[in-house]
Formats: C-alpha cells, structure tokens, sequence
C-alpha cells in the first residue's frame, strides 16, 4: 500500500470505505493495480477522443432515448462533448467554465461552480479522465472494481446537493482507456454512455 | 489734479437711486427665498435636438435606471458576505422607499422562476392555436422528447410531465444571454467572489438628489446595524443616485471652500489698497448686487439655479470687482468720471456681448450661466455706476500707491522691450497648437462628468459582475398608454425574433416578454382548447411517440388552469424581479408611456446595425421606432455640441471685436486692444496642451471669459495712454493691476477644485487673466507724452 493514498483519507467513515476497497481491489489484482495506479495510469493520457452512444432510460418514457456524438479530452482540464443526435448541442467544459451551445440559440457561458447539478455531471468524467484524484475525492467516494483488463470505478456523491441529482456513477474501461460510464439517479432513471475510441 | 472733481449731487439726486437699489435688493432676496437649487449633472449634459433621443436620455438618467443602486458587500469570507447579504436583503425589503431587493436567494428565484413556469401559456411565444392542434402537439412534444435524449436530459425530465410542449424553454430562450451574477453560498458574488451583490430599487425620483441621499444613508444604516458584521466587512454602493449624492457633496464643499478662499483673498487685496473697511464694504456692494440679480434672473428664466452656476458666480467677483477697484483708483487720481464711465460701459457692453452667446448654447447649465453672467454684470455695472458715487465721499484717501505705481510704470515700460519676444513665443505656440489639429478637443462623453475615476471604476466593476443588461442599443418607442406600448412591444418584438433568425440580433428584452398586452394574453388563452379537445388531440399527437397521455394529467390541469386564469397585471407582480424588469422597461411619464428594449449584439460581435434593423420595423409599418445605439447618439450629440460652443465662443469674440472697433473707431487701436487678448489665449492654450489637458466646451468657455476680463485691461491701457497726468495714467495702471490680481486669484482658486468643470475653468481663466495683463502691458501703447 503505497503512503500516499492514506493521507488524504482522515474521516473515519473514509478510512472505512478504503477498507472496504482495500478488501475489493487487493484479492484480485495484487500490490500492483488499485485506484492510485488506475488513476495515474489515466492521468497520463494527454488527450483522448472518442463517439458516443447515450441511452436513457426514463421511467416517464416508455422506450429508452438516444443519442450519440463525438467526445474529446485535453489534459488537464478542457472536455468537449459533441451530440449530433437526435438535436445538435455541444458541451465545452474549460476549468470552471460550461459553454453550451444548441443548434438555432445563443451559446451560454456558465459557471460549473454555480451549478453543482451539472457540476455533478461533467466533473465527475472530467476528473475521471484526467486520473485528478484530488477532484474526485473532493466530491465522491471512490470505490474500485474489476481487474486492469476491465475495471469499474464507482463514484458515490459526499454531499447532499450532488447526490439529489446523481446517487452513482460507474466509470468502467480497460487498461487507460474508459469504455462506459452509467448515472444513476435518485428516482431510479439512469443513462448509459458507451465510448468508443477514435484515433486522437 | 488737472480736472475739476465731478458736480456735487443734491441730497435728493443721491437718495433715489439708493431707493430703486434697495428696492431691486429686496425683490431679488424675495425671488432667491423661493429658489430651487439643484445639483444633479443634467444641466450640463448635452441637451438633445432630436425630441426623442432627448425623452430617452432623460429616461436613462432619470427613469429606473436612476433608482437602482448595486451594492457590494466587501471583507471576511464568502459565507459570512452570503449571510450578510440575506440579512441586509430582509431588513431592506422592510424599508419604506425601497421597492425591491435582489439578492440571488433560492427562494426568492425560486418563486419568480415559478411565477414564470405557472404563466407560462400565458407568457409564451408560442402558444397558437396550430400549436395545440394534433399535429403542432405531437411535433411539440417530440421535439421535447429529443431534448430528453440532449445533455440536459434529466433535468428536462422533470418539467416533461406538465411542459411536454416546451413553453417554460421558449420563454427561458427569451432571456437567455441576460446574464446573472455568480452565486456563492446561495447569494449573487462577484466574478471574482470576494464581494457579495444587491440589486435595490428605490422609489425616488432620479432629479431628488436630497431623497437619494436619504435613500443611501437607509442602506447604509442597515448595514451597519445587522449583527453578523465584523469589523473587515465593507459596504460599497454605485449608481446614479450614488454618483448624484457624491457630486452634490463634492461641488457644495468646494463651493464652500473656494468661494471662501477666493473671498478673503479678495478682501485682503483690496484692504491693502483701499486702507478702509468701509470703502472695501462699498467696494463690494457691486458684486454683491450682482450676485442677487443673476441668481434671480436665472431663477426667474430657468426655475431652479445649478449648483455650478452659483459657483461660476462666485468667479462674477473676478469681474464685477473690477468696477469698483476700477472706480475708487481712477476717481482718487481725479479722473474724468465721464471718461471712466465710458470706457467702463464699453466693456460691459462687450462682455454682455460676449455672454449672449452663451444663450444659443444646447447646454442647459451654459445658457443658466449666460443669463447669470449678463444680469449680474449689468446690475453690478449700474449698482457702480448709480450707488457707488452715492456712498463714496467726494475726495477718496487710498493708501499711497505713487511708489508702487511707479516702479509699475517701470516695469511696464521695461517690459515694452519684450515684444519681439512675446511675439515669438506667441508665433510658436500657435504652430505648436495648431499642429495638433484635431486632437486639440476633447471629444469624450465623460470629459465633465463630476464622478472620480474611483466611481467609475467601482460602478464598471459592480455592473460587470451584476451582468446588468448592457444598454447601449435599444429600440424605443412611445404610446399613449400601457396596452399599446405593450402591443407596440410585441409588434417590434415579432420583428426582432426575425432578426436573430437571420443572426443580425444576438437577443432582446422586452417588457412583453414579462407582462404581454392583454390583447395578446386573450388571444393565447383562445389558442388553448377546452380539456375534452385538448384530451382528444393529445391522445392523437400521442400515438407515434413513447409517452403515454396519462401521465400528463398535469399538462391537461395546468392548461386548463390557464384558460380560466384573470389576466397577468403590474400589480400582481409587485415585488418580485419581474415588476423590477417590467418597470424599467415599460417606463410610464407624464403623458405617455416609453418602451425600451435593450438590444444584444449577435455572438461574436460588439455591433448592431441600427439602421438597418431600424429600417426594417419602419418597414414593417412601424414608423415610430428609434433604434438607438447611445454611446455613438450622445458620443456625436457631445462632439456637434462642442462644435456649436466653438462656433458660438468664436462668434463672441468677434462681437467683442466688431464693438471695439465701432467705439474706438479706428482699426488699428482695435487691433492693438486685442491683441494681447489674442496672445493671452494661444498662450493658455498651449500651457493646457502642454499639461495634457486638451479642450472642452468649458476651456472655451473659459476663454470667452479671459477676453471679456481681459479687455478691460487693454481698453484701459489704452484709455491710460491717452489720459491727462503721467500720474494719472500710472494709477490706471494700478487699477488694472489690482483687479488683474483679484480676478487671477478668484478664479486661480477654482482651478484647484475636484470637480473637472470648475477647475477647466480655474486654470483657464485664471492664467489666462495673468497672461492678458502681462501681454496687455507688454503690448500696451507708449504714453502720449511722457512729462518725466
């Protein structure tokens, strides 16, 4: 167990949960392979690219909707979620700004912090992507499981005003490549984003 | 003494023009008793040609925009300026006087985001009745089935059941782009989040700087009253009405002050050479009367008296002193007091001349100023003329001033040599003033403004973080009442959606987007069908598309809640951000009402093609429109004013000159009288250049005043080489010299004031007073015949 993933843990209930993960993450993989090391592993991903297909399954609806588009990531801090289906809209994540632009309107220009319901959304896949434990940690318990071969990283909001909007996210990929991210939401809807990745 | 001292007058002939004096004293006093006087900026900015430009600067300084005042919230850390900030909010919405508080507290939005969700068939654009027929429901709804499948989905989810046809996203378009300040700890923060934002709105009026006061000091007394302050915790305001206040204060001190200064340096002066309380007492009954008949006069013309106005009269010292310094010196040394008077009224006369131009002016403070300067002079004049010689013994003991005034003479003579000199300098300066063609004006809107560079950095700051609706573009129109203003509004408004389309418009706001014409909110209530046709279509709009009818029974309810519902009034709105939106908007005045409707430029770019889009509402049969880009209106409206004053300042001066000519009828003396007028002003000129100061109207209204104080100078100078004893001529010089000083001193003394306008004539006029004397002597004829 490597010093550095202690320190952060202080809390109790956190030093728990790292039981709890210890107890997931080392039967499987060893000393070599655990959320410090998947993380870092992605941390060193400069730039990603990738489509997209997005189900949601809304329990208001009776058949799941669907779109799809490109993603792209550029380390540190700038992810870019291209929808071409069904409607146009584009998502620019750059430090703590959201640019938002659909087709026929003004772009919008906010910022994350003001809205921790989308902050909820888009960070966590930013962080995710960037291996930024500091900012993962910040907002979600982490949780590891799987192998490198094919992991899941489930992310569990710390606060109230996130966890109204998402209860769970489940980032899973394969080595540093992230290949399917699931919200789950407090009335039990949920959404499924399978990435495919493209040359950069 | 080579003249006979004028006539002794009867008692009688002496007591009737102290009676009519007394009189005119009296009803001036009652005149000034009921004086209003004011010190808001609007004197002094341009007034507009063009009635409607006018009425809406008038609006943007006097109408809504003139009660709010930002706030910030300074010192210690975000969440106690958070706390802070609810507090104040809550003792503020208590006040009497303030109308509203924003403050960005959940649930104040919350309830205005909910008034406009719960009146959105109502409010929105789109209700027609082809949006509620079968085919417009099912297109509606599966577009917002799409908009679940997009990025904001899940948030989407939770109004579907009772939107499925998106009004609430159509109205929230309308506003998109009109940005809200940040939050941080559930209140409005600065960009940068070390201060907390209010927005409040008073109800006082823009022009009632004495009610803008007190509003502020509420505001203020709140602040420091609340509890959960700490002593690092700062209060800081702008707006207009902070800007008003700061300015009454800062003018009224530095009348105060300079006025007192410039008083006792006068009174000092002329102590040390009258030798004689009684004569300085009499010395200054001219001034004095002619400072009662110009604030009468003004009062009378305009109904109120500026602030600056009185201050410029205070300057009146500068040249209604010099009748009376002019008066006691030259009857001391036993000069023709026929000759004195003439001369005297010559330069009144001119400087009458000169001051008229000032009534053509566009400015309301100049033309207060013009008839203030021509009502003081002529009383003062007449007050020297008619009351003077009614108190002053015939025989006049002045301190001896044959020493001084001859090592005068010396100098002057001396100074003679100098001309090739002065004439050079003046030959440069003028080249140098001249090579700097155009850029030798100020041509900026905020050249006079009274506010401190600190205001205005705070009032950008503040305003930048509130993300207040840039008001630079707007399209205006008037009506004779509230419903065909608001019609008018949606007709426009149909127009400018049709614009963006074509991306020629970024985004508007419109006070019908907030509180719709009842004529428009009758007929979206028409559009909506009655529950069975709405039930019966919904199941058709349905078939094709993934939802099922019974789970919008909430859409059924809401729509037919909305087509019962009494229409949306003002009144119904009070309070809440929307009456905010809607007051300033829709702006009702005395006799009509005005729409405003702040424009955005499209993304990307900084500006609108007015006339174009102005074009197309004409276009569109709607005649009376003005789409107004202000900051290029009043930039242009400022820069044909100093045109004007340029014309009209020049104009004066050559009245001056043609009235010189005509009385000393010779064109060379007339030429040799202005001369030194001429030298005084390159030189002024080029000393303003030199400081980095380039020209406003009031430098040049400055200089209008250096040619009509400094003429006395040089028709005296004149006078005196023609003038009997070589003693005699040597006391006119003296004369000139004192009140040369009196006026250099009163108006140096205004050029150390804070406020721009007094001290661009301060250092106009007081250095250009000095230079036309020193010129004047320079310049000044040799003597007749020297006796010595």
């Amino acid at each position: 167990m490597p010093k550095p993933f202690l320190r952060p843990l202080r809390k109790p209930f956190a030093a728990l949960a790292a039981v709890c993960l210890l107890g997931s993450v080392l039967p499987a993989q060893g000393a070599e392979w655990n959320t410090a090391t998947l993380l870092e592993q992605l941390s060193k991903q400069k730039s990603a690219r990738g489509s997209f297909v997005e189900k949601k399954y809304i329990a208001l609806l009776d058949a799941p909707v669907e779109s799809s588009g490109t993603l792209a990531f550029t380390a540190p801090d700038k992810l870019e979620k291209r929808t071409l289906k069904p409607r146009a809209e584009l998502l620019r994540l750059d430090g703590n700004t959201l640019q938002i632009e659909q087709a026929g309107k003004e772009p919008m220009t906010l910022a994350l912090s003001s809205y921790p319901e989308v902050a909820a959304f888009v960070d966590s896949i930013r962080a995710t992507l960037a291996g930024d434990r500091k900012a993962l940690e910040s907002s979600f318990r982490i949780a590891l499981n799987g192998n490198a071969a094919a992991w899941t990283l489930i992310l569990s909001p710390r606060y109230s005003r996130m966890s109204d909007v998402v209860t769970r996210v489940a980032i899973s990929g394969s080595q540093a490549e992230v290949r399917k991210i699931e919200f789950s939401l407090p009335d039990g809807d949920r959404s499924e984003m399978l990435i495919t990745r493209t040359a950069p | 003494m080579s003249l006979p001292p004028p006539p002794p007058l009867s008692p009688r002939g002496r007591r009737w023009p102290l009676a009519i004096w007394l009189a005119a004293v009296a009803v001036c006093v009652l005149v000034i008793a009921n004086t209003r006087f004011v010190a808001d900026l609007s004197a002094f900015m341009p007034r507009s040609p063009d009635a409607r430009q006018q009425m809406l600067l008038e609006q943007l300084r006097d109408g809504i925009i003139a009660r709010l005042i930002l706030v910030g919230i300074e010192g210690g850390d975000a969440a106690q300026r958070a706390s802070l900030s609810r507090e104040l909010a809550q003792r503020l919405r208590q006040e009497s006087g303030i109308i509203g508080v924003q403050n960005g507290e959940a649930d104040i939005e919350a309830r205005d985001r909910a008034w406009f969700f719960d009146n959105r068939y109502l409010l929105s654009p789109e209700v027609t009745p082809q949006r509620f027929s079968a085919t417009g429901l099912h297109d509606a709804i599966s577009h917002s089935i799409d908009g679940l499948a997009g990025d904001a989905g899940m948030l989407l989810k939770k109004i579907l059941p009772r939107d499925p046809t998106g009004e609430s996203l159509a109205l929230l378009e309308q506003f998109a782009g009109s940005g809200q300040p940040r939050k941080l700890e559930g209140a409005w923060a600065s960009r940068d989040g070390k201060r907390a934002l209010l927005l409040i709105q008073t109800n006082v009026d823009g022009t009632d700087t004495n009610a803008q006061a007190a509003a502020l000091e509420r505001v203020r007394a709140a602040f420091a009253s609340l509890p959960g302050r700490s002593a690092d915790n700062r209060l800081v305001m702008s707006g207009t009405a902070v800007f008003s206040v700061a300015s009454r204060e800062r003018i009224e001190g530095d009348i105060h002050r300079l006025a007192a200064a410039s008083l006792v340096l006068v009174i000092l002066l002329l102590l040390s050479v009258y030798r004689s309380p009684r004569l300085l007492a009499t010395g200054l009954l001219p001034v004095l009367s002619g400072i009662l008949g110009g604030i009468a006069a003004v009062s009378l013309a305009f109904g109120n008296i500026h602030g600056l106005t009185l201050a410029f009269g205070s300057t009146l010292i500068g040249e209604a002193v010099d009748y009376s310094i002019y008066f006691f010196i030259q009857r001391a040394a036993g000069i023709d007091a026929k000759r004195f008077w003439r001369t005297m009224w010559l330069g009144v006369a001119s400087s009458l001349a000169g001051f008229m131009v000032l009534l053509c002016s566009g400015f309301p403070g100049l033309a207060q100023l013009g008839v203030y300067s021509m009502a003081g002079l002529v009383c003062a004049a007449l007050t020297g003329r008619h009351v003077l010689p009614a108190l002053t013994p015939q025989t006049l003991r002045l301190a001896d001033l044959s020493r001084p005034a001859a090592l005068l003479d010396r100098i002057i003579a001396a100074s003679r040599r100098l001309r090739p000199a002065l004439i050079a300098l003046v030959l440069a300066a003028a080249a140098w003033v001249l090579w700097h063609g155009d850029s030798l004006w100020n041509r900026q809107l905020n050249a006079l403004s009274t506010t401190t560079r600190a205001e205005q950095a705070l009032d950008e700051s503040l305003r930048a973080d509130m993300g207040a609706p840039d008001m630079r573009f707007i399209a205006a129109l008037t009506a004779p009442d509230a419903e065909h203003a608001l019609q008018a509004a949606e007709a426009v408004g149909a127009i400018l959606r049709e614009e963006i389309r074509a991306g020629h418009l970024g985004g508007f706001t419109s006070p019908a987007q907030i509180l719709p014409s009842l004529r428009t909110q009758n007929e979206r209530r028409a559009a909506l069908p009655a529950p069975a046709e709405l039930k019966a279509g919904l199941d058709s709009a349905l078939a094709t598309l993934p939802l099922r009818a019974d789970r919008l029974d909430g859409f059924l309810a809401d729509v037919e809640h909305a087509r019962q519902q009494a229409p949306l009034t003002r009144e119904g709105l009070a309070g809440s951000a929307s009456a905010l939106g809607v007051d300033s908007l829709l702006v009702h005045r005395a006799h009509d009402v005005l729409v405003l409707m702040p424009l955005k430029a499209p993304a990307g770019q900084e500006l609108i093609d007015t006339a174009a889009i102005e074009a197309r509402i004409h276009a569109a049969g709607l005649k009376d429109v003005a789409v107004l880009d202000i900051l290029a209106e009043s930039t242009s409206l400022f820069s044909s004013y100093l045109n004007e004053a340029r014309l009209l300042v020049g104009g004066g001066m050559i009245v001056i000159f043609l009235l010189l000519l005509v009385a000393l009828r010779s064109l060379p003396r007339a030429l040799r009288a202005v001369a030194p007028l001429g030298c005084s002003i390159v030189l002024v000129t080029a000393g303003l250049l030199a400081t980095g100061h380039s020209l406003t109207i009031l430098h040049l209204i400055g200089l209008l005043l250096v040619v009509a104080i400094g003429r006395n100078y040089t028709l005296f100078f004149d006078a005196g080489s023609h003038t009997g004893t070589a003693q005699q001529r040597r006391q006119v010089q003296v004369s000139i010299l004192v009140a040369n000083l009196t006026a250099v001193g009163s108006f140096g003394v205004l050029a150390f004031s804070s406020v721009p306008v007094l001290s661009y004539l301060g250092s106009t006029v007081g250095p250009g007073a000095l230079l036309a004397f020193v010129a004047a002597a320079i310049l000044s004829p040799t003597p007749d015949a020297d006796p010595r």
